[in-house]
């Protein structure tokens, strides 16, 4: 199809890729409902979805894999949109939702939680906090003396989470050896300590009504914050609007999930390789297909080697390194 | 619309500031900014587009100053071709020129069949409709900055501000680009252009503004500032001269390497070469 056409030819065939990544997503909610420890044959999942079946198999999706299922999309979607935000940020392909140091924060807070000894609940709330904290740090180094740019935030950044990186490593060489396994789990990203779905996909619809009406301004964005200007964007308010909500919206699925690797930079990554640039379907496509991945990277988890548990991190790693290199290789761009 | 400078002053970082500017760029006009590398051109052109605050004085847009204006109001009117860009980020070629119509659209609004028909054109007048689903990426620098120009024909303001548009074109795509400008000039919009090859000026602009490196600065109509004397202390650079077609045409004059009288200052902060802003 021809951008002149996509340009152009208004809601229908622009916007249909949304169609089927809405589509993917919700196959994905259904396979990590049917399969598990107990896998469920589609029978007896209509049976369940319909409020008939065993009380176990009720119980089993309803209260156990729904939850998990809708925190993973959650999450996912959260990570890649504020993946494909920061690139737009730092006008740089390559950015991702961690670039700036704020899951090494997070890391850090939420090491030191459990190193004390606090419930799950606390763990996820200093997580958040950390998030914030780093965060806030990154930005007032950036802001310095008046005029920062994405270049400068880029190297605060990079090397704030080299810093943090550091901390963890002595933190986890500090650590009890009986407490390095979930150590290591948090931070490879495992969705075994989300709690209640309702934040990240709450955060997740509230930052596509946010956004989406700038979907237009940020593709003139991209092309340079000066550029931008002269064509009549509030560069300086827009940029902190982006800065916060993807800040916000990596804290909260970090919160969720621990850092999950890999999402927020390769979704909008392939998701422009294949529908071109165009940040009005690229956001939205971006929540859709996130969330599609991760749904189906956690059923992978806790079902591959089941009734082990693998960290979710390494499956998307594992799905997505191959995936991204073949897009690449193919696209010759 | 006329672009006016009310005793304007660059704030250039770690220069005095500079002489004050006051003058009218009226519809119709093509003004040329002239000067060796490094005395302000890019900044005076960012200034005049509301992009940096000024020292002093003013720009004043139609009949308000430039800072009362919303930024998306002043950008009907304005239209920028950087020389520098920034394409590290992926966009094919009609996506660039439809960002031209940012400042007539709402937020909500997207482009409408007449705003691709009109980035189509100006593709098409520049000679590069064919690119259209081409990513950024792939194009020749020449090919880069036919898009640039596309933009901003695409925005179609009243006032042209032009960094240097003859910037990686061959000969006969500077001719075509200068032809451009002089067609939008003569369809009543103004442009002002910052050049670094003096025939050009001769040939195209007819007004000059002149800015020296030491913050002073001289304007007026073209055959007033095009005096071989007052271009010589402009670069710091001794001139030959003919005439052509009616048209004077400006060479550097190539002499021992200590022999540049003119200069005030330590001959490295200049090149004693061709006039060149490398980018």
């Amino acid at each position: 199809m021809l951008a002149a056409d996509r340009a152009t030819a208004g809601h229908g065939a622009r916007f249909r890729p949304l169609l089927w990544l809405a589509l993917l997503g919700l196959i994905a909610i259904l396979v990590s409902l049917a399969l598990g420890s107990v896998s469920l044959t589609p029978r007896e999942m209509l049976a369940t979805l319909i409020g008939e079946g065993s009380s176990l198999h009720h119980t089993l999706v309803w209260e156990l894999r729904l939850p998990r299922a809708l925190a993973a999309f959650g999450t996912g979607a959260l990570l890649a949109l504020a993946g494909a935000l920061m690139q737009v940020l730092l006008r740089n392909p390559l950015a991702d939702p961690y670039v700036l140091g704020l899951s090494g924060g997070a890391s850090v807070a939420a090491l030191l939680a459990m190193l004390a000894g606090v419930g799950t609940a606390l763990v996820s709330a200093s997580a958040f906090v950390g998030a914030l904290v780093s965060t806030l740090i990154v930005f007032a180094l950036a802001h310095g003396s008046g005029s920062w740019t994405p270049a400068r935030l880029l190297l605060t950044g990079i090397v704030m989470a080299s810093g943090w990186g550091a901390i963890i490593t002595f933190l986890l060489a500090v650590s009890p050896v009986e407490q390095l396994p979930g150590m290591l789990y948090w931070l490879m990203g495992d969705m075994a300590y989300a709690g209640s779905p309702w934040p990240v996909l709450c955060v997740a619809l509230l930052s596509m009504v946010v956004l989406v009406p700038l979907g237009r301004t940020l593709n003139v964005l991209a092309r340079g914050g000066l550029q931008a200007a002269a064509l009549g964007v509030a560069v300086r308010p827009l940029e902190w609007t982006l800065y916060l909500a993807a800040s916000l919206a990596t804290a909260m699925a970090v919160t969720t999930a621990g850092s999950v690797g890999f999402v927020g930079l390769m979704v909008p990554h392939m998701l422009r390789l294949r529908l071109g640039a165009d940040q009005r379907l690229i956001l939205p496509a971006s929540l859709l297909a996130g969330g599609a991945l991760l749904t189906l990277a956690d059923t992978l988890a806790r079902s591959l080697i089941a009734p082990q548990q693998l960290p979710v991190g390494v499956i998307t790693a594992l799905i997505g390194v191959p995936s991204f290199l073949y897009l690449l290789h193919r696209s010759r761009g | 619309m006329r672009l006016h400078c009310d005793a304007l002053q660059v704030d250039i970082p770690g220069r005095a500031p500079s002489q004050p500017l006051s003058l009218t760029v009226e519809p119709g006009s093509r003004w040329g900014v002239l000067g060796p590398n490094g005395a302000g051109k890019t900044t005076l052109l960012h200034t005049l587009a509301g992009l940096r605050p000024a020292a002093a004085g003013q720009v004043v847009l139609g009949e308000r100053p430039l800072a009362a204006w919303r930024r998306r109001q002043a950008a009907q009117h304005l239209g920028l071709v950087f020389q520098e860009r920034h394409d590290d980020f992926p966009a094919t070629v009609l996506e660039t020129a439809l960002i031209g119509r940012h400042p007539f659209l709402h937020a909500w609004q997207n482009e409408s069949a007449e705003d691709a028909a009109r980035a189509h054109q100006a593709l098409d007048q520049l000679g590069i409709d064919h690119l259209a689903e081409r990513p950024l990426a792939t194009l020749s620098g020449g090919e880069r900055q036919r898009v640039s120009i596309a933009t901003v024909l695409t925005q179609s303001p009243d006032i042209w501000l032009v960094d240097e548009p003859t910037n990686h074109l061959d000969l006969h795509h500077q001719v075509e680009v200068m032809g451009l400008l002089d067609h939008q000039a003569r369809s009543g919009r103004a442009v002002v252009m910052c050049l670094h090859d003096l025939n050009l000026a001769a040939r195209w602009c007819d007004h000059l503004l002149l800015l020296y490196p030491d913050g002073t600065a001289c304007w007026g109509p073209r055959d007033d500032i095009l005096v071989t004397s007052t271009l010589e202390r402009l670069y710091r650079q001794p001139l030959m001269t003919a005439e052509i077609d009616g048209v004077p045409v400006f060479l550097p004059r190539v002499t021992a390497p200590s022999s540049s009288s003119l200069s005030s200052s330590s001959p490295s902060t200049f090149s004693r070469g061709k006039p060149h802003d490398a980018t």
